[in-house]
């Protein structure tokens, strides 16, 4: 879903198939998406549907674009998919992502952020908690938009909600409050 | 060594996923790092990895990491050299 209207259907079942279906329905010729780490690939896709060609014609400086992410498993699918291989040899592809916060470093890898980025870990969406801290740092003038929300995954389940806040609004946007966010979410 | 270069092109895809590449994309002499197929500093792990898993071969030393994995080429001629059968 992209702004309340469904943006692209699955016709798989397995996560990552699913997750081979969109990056092949966008088409953003970059290689590097099928050596990420299922969190990552979830994150970066969900990222690239928010945004959209648009973004990059609103010339933020780099460094007033922020990342706020959270979920409730942290890295724990990858750092089981790592602890597998341990077995054997150690992947070091598979190690570099057992942290959750790399999923903010290949979005802003791909979209040349450097402004602040966090990632929490709740046992549930935590809507109340990402408004006021996104909140904190557009108020601060410590960015000017920020891409926030919730990026789930732990075996079969992909869970994405990506909110871009931006300090000036676009005409027509909704407003950022932790009830529109989980009615979003929902 | 055609064989086994050939064979190397194979493994090294599924090893590095670099799932946009064909095995006949990959010179025998191309380089594999920075101008050449772009590979990064994880990639070099992943292939110490690969020479560990199908050849049982380890890099101890890691100042033959450059010279190793130069190329296929490269790596081909390092397995032929270093596997334990021929040893």
């Amino acid at each position: 879903m992209r702004n309340g209207e469904l943006y692209f259907k699955a016709g798989s079942e397995d996560p990552s198939s699913i997750l081979a279906e969109i990056y092949e329905h966008l088409l953003p010729a970059y290689p590097k998406f099928y050596k990420m780490d299922q969190l990552s690939k979830l994150g970066w896709l969900a990222t690239e549907i928010l945004l959209g060609p648009e973004f990059r014609y609103k010339n933020y400086p780099a460094d007033k674009v922020g990342i706020v992410l959270s979920n409730a498993n942290a890295s724990l699918d990858t750092d089981i998919r790592y602890y597998d291989t341990v077995k054997d040899i150690a992947s070091p592809a598979l190690f570099v992502y057992t942290l959750p916060n790399i999923v903010a470093g290949e979005i802003s890898i791909r979209h040349r952020l450097k402004g602040e980025n966090a990632f929490f870990i709740f046992d549930h969406f935590n809507a109340g908690f990402i408004q006021q801290y996104v909140s904190g740092l557009l108020n601060n003038d410590n960015l000017q938009a920020c891409i926030c929300g919730w990026v789930e995954t732990l075996g079969k389940q992909l869970d994405a909600a990506l909110f871009l806040v931006e300090k000036t609004p676009n005409a027509g946007a909704v407003g950022f409050t932790p009830a529109i966010m989980n009615q979003i979410y929902q | 060594m055609e064989k086994l270069m050939s064979d190397l092109k194979k493994q090294i895809i599924e090893q590095l996923n670099l799932q946009d590449v064909k095995p006949e994309d990959i010179g025998d002499d191309q380089p594999l790092f920075v101008e050449g197929l772009g590979l990064d500093s994880i990639d070099a792990l992943e292939l110490i990895v690969l020479l560990q898993q199908h050849y049982k071969i380890k890099i101890s030393n890691a100042e033959d990491g450059p010279k190793v994995f130069r190329s296929v080429r490269t790596m081909a001629e390092y397995i032929t050299t270093h596997q334990p059968s021929n040893a």
